[in-house]
């Protein structure tokens, strides 16, 4: 009994160790980030790979068009930012900080697209915490994580894996990035794949 | 040792090191010491300056050149940092106007989480005048307890190097003539 109870509080401890939250929360959503603590870093296999035709998809978008990726061919460069779920921590931070990174995707005539597996109302509320963003912020609730699935980045438990496919405007997959999704990607490492662009 | 002590024992270590590490997990509140946080000189010889640092090599917040510190721990990617970013550059500037205050407060901005290229872009997006580090390992940010962002500290540094919390707080700062004054009361500092 004392050493099932041992080997369960050894546990616990390993648990909490890595729980500590490696990110940095910001004030701005108070109480209401769910933290599911730390996650394997990367749960599903790719279906496309650079250099390869990005795949289309349509998404209803939070301002109540429909957007597709082949709206931009010819027209502009496309950053697609999967990230796992809303109210959670990392997604939470990440694309405030792009919402200041605008003058780098304008530079390499880039324009942003950000996707989840959450449903509009959930995109609504919690894109408000961020502030005003000047991107375009996506839905892929129904079929349930549909667009995911054809880039290979839905993951087993139906959220998306934090990944980043810079696509050209020949519909060109040139940069993939598929994070832990524990961990934000850095902000410099996208800036190079953009300033790579034609 | 039987078998029975020796597993009391060993739950007894295991709950000592697990309140050990929950302890450290709390920001260091008012009256505390701030714990040990390494800093590299800034390459910027106005940020080497404006500390009171020459040189290159590390430092630690008591060896800047001031009677009062303030750290910002913040985000690029955190909104409410983002907002509170000009507000901080009026501080700066409501300091550096002032003769009284300028020599006695310093202050300086921790990115949590933020490599030196994302506190760069910020500092370049918000035109911020004072030093800001990066911490992109969460290194400083888990050593104060892993607040949220904006969290501000008041650090009274002594004349003999020694130096105390004055201030620790989470939340955007309301009111600037209010911080001044309760970093002059907390440090004794009268500066008419």
């Amino acid at each position: 009994m004392i050493r099932f109870f041992n080997k369960n509080i050894l546990l616990s401890l390993f648990v909490f160790s890595f729980y500590s939250s490696a990110f940095g929360m910001s004030e701005a959503y108070k109480d209401n980030i769910y933290n599911p603590g730390t996650l394997k870093p990367i749960d599903s296999v790719l279906k496309v790979k650079v250099r390869e035709p990005a795949p289309d998809f349509t998404l209803p978008s939070l301002s109540g068009e429909k957007v597709s990726l082949r709206q931009f061919a010819g027209k502009k460069n496309v950053v697609i930012s999967f990230v796992p779920a809303a109210w959670t921590p990392v997604c939470s931070d990440q694309w405030p900080g792009y919402n200041i990174a605008k003058s780098f995707f304008d530079k390499n005539d880039v324009i942003l697209l950000g996707i989840t597996v959450d449903n509009i109302p959930t995109l609504y509320a919690w894109t408000k915490q961020m502030g005003k963003l000047w991107f375009s912020v996506l839905s892929d609730f129904w079929p349930h994580g549909a667009a995911a699935e054809r880039y290979g980045v839905l993951r087993s438990d139906g959220v998306t894996e934090r990944a980043l496919f810079v696509i050209d405007k020949a519909g060109i997959i040139q940069y993939i990035h598929v994070a832990d999704i524990n961990v934000r990607p850095k902000l410099e490492d996208l800036v190079t794949a953009l300033e790579k662009l034609k | 040792m039987n078998k029975l002590s020796r597993n009391f024992t060993t739950l007894f270590v295991l709950l000592v090191f697990t309140c050990t590490a929950f302890a450290g997990t709390k920001p260091p509140s008012e009256g505390d010491l701030l714990p040990e946080i390494v800093l590299p000189v800034p390459n910027n010889l106005d940020h080497q300056k404006y500390l009171g640092l020459p040189g290159e090599g590390s430092f630690t917040i008591p060896k800047i050149k001031a009677r009062i510190v303030i750290v910002e721990i913040f985000s690029m990617y955190c909104p409410y940092c983002q907002a509170e970013a000009p507000s901080l550059n009026e501080l700066y500037n409501k300091i550096q106007n002032n003769t009284k205050l300028k020599d006695s407060f310093k202050l300086i901005g921790i990115g949590a989480g933020n490599t030196t290229f994302e506190i760069e872009h910020f500092r370049k997006t918000y035109n911020i005048s004072f030093p800001l580090f990066p911490d992109d390992d969460f290194s400083v940010h888990k050593k104060i307890g892993e607040v949220r962002t904006p969290y501000f500290f008041g650090i009274a540094i002594n004349a003999d190097g020694t130096h105390k919390i004055l201030y620790s707080k989470q939340g955007r700062l309301e009111d600037h003539d209010q911080f001044i004054n309760i970093l002059l009361q907390g440090a004794r500092l009268n500066l008419n």
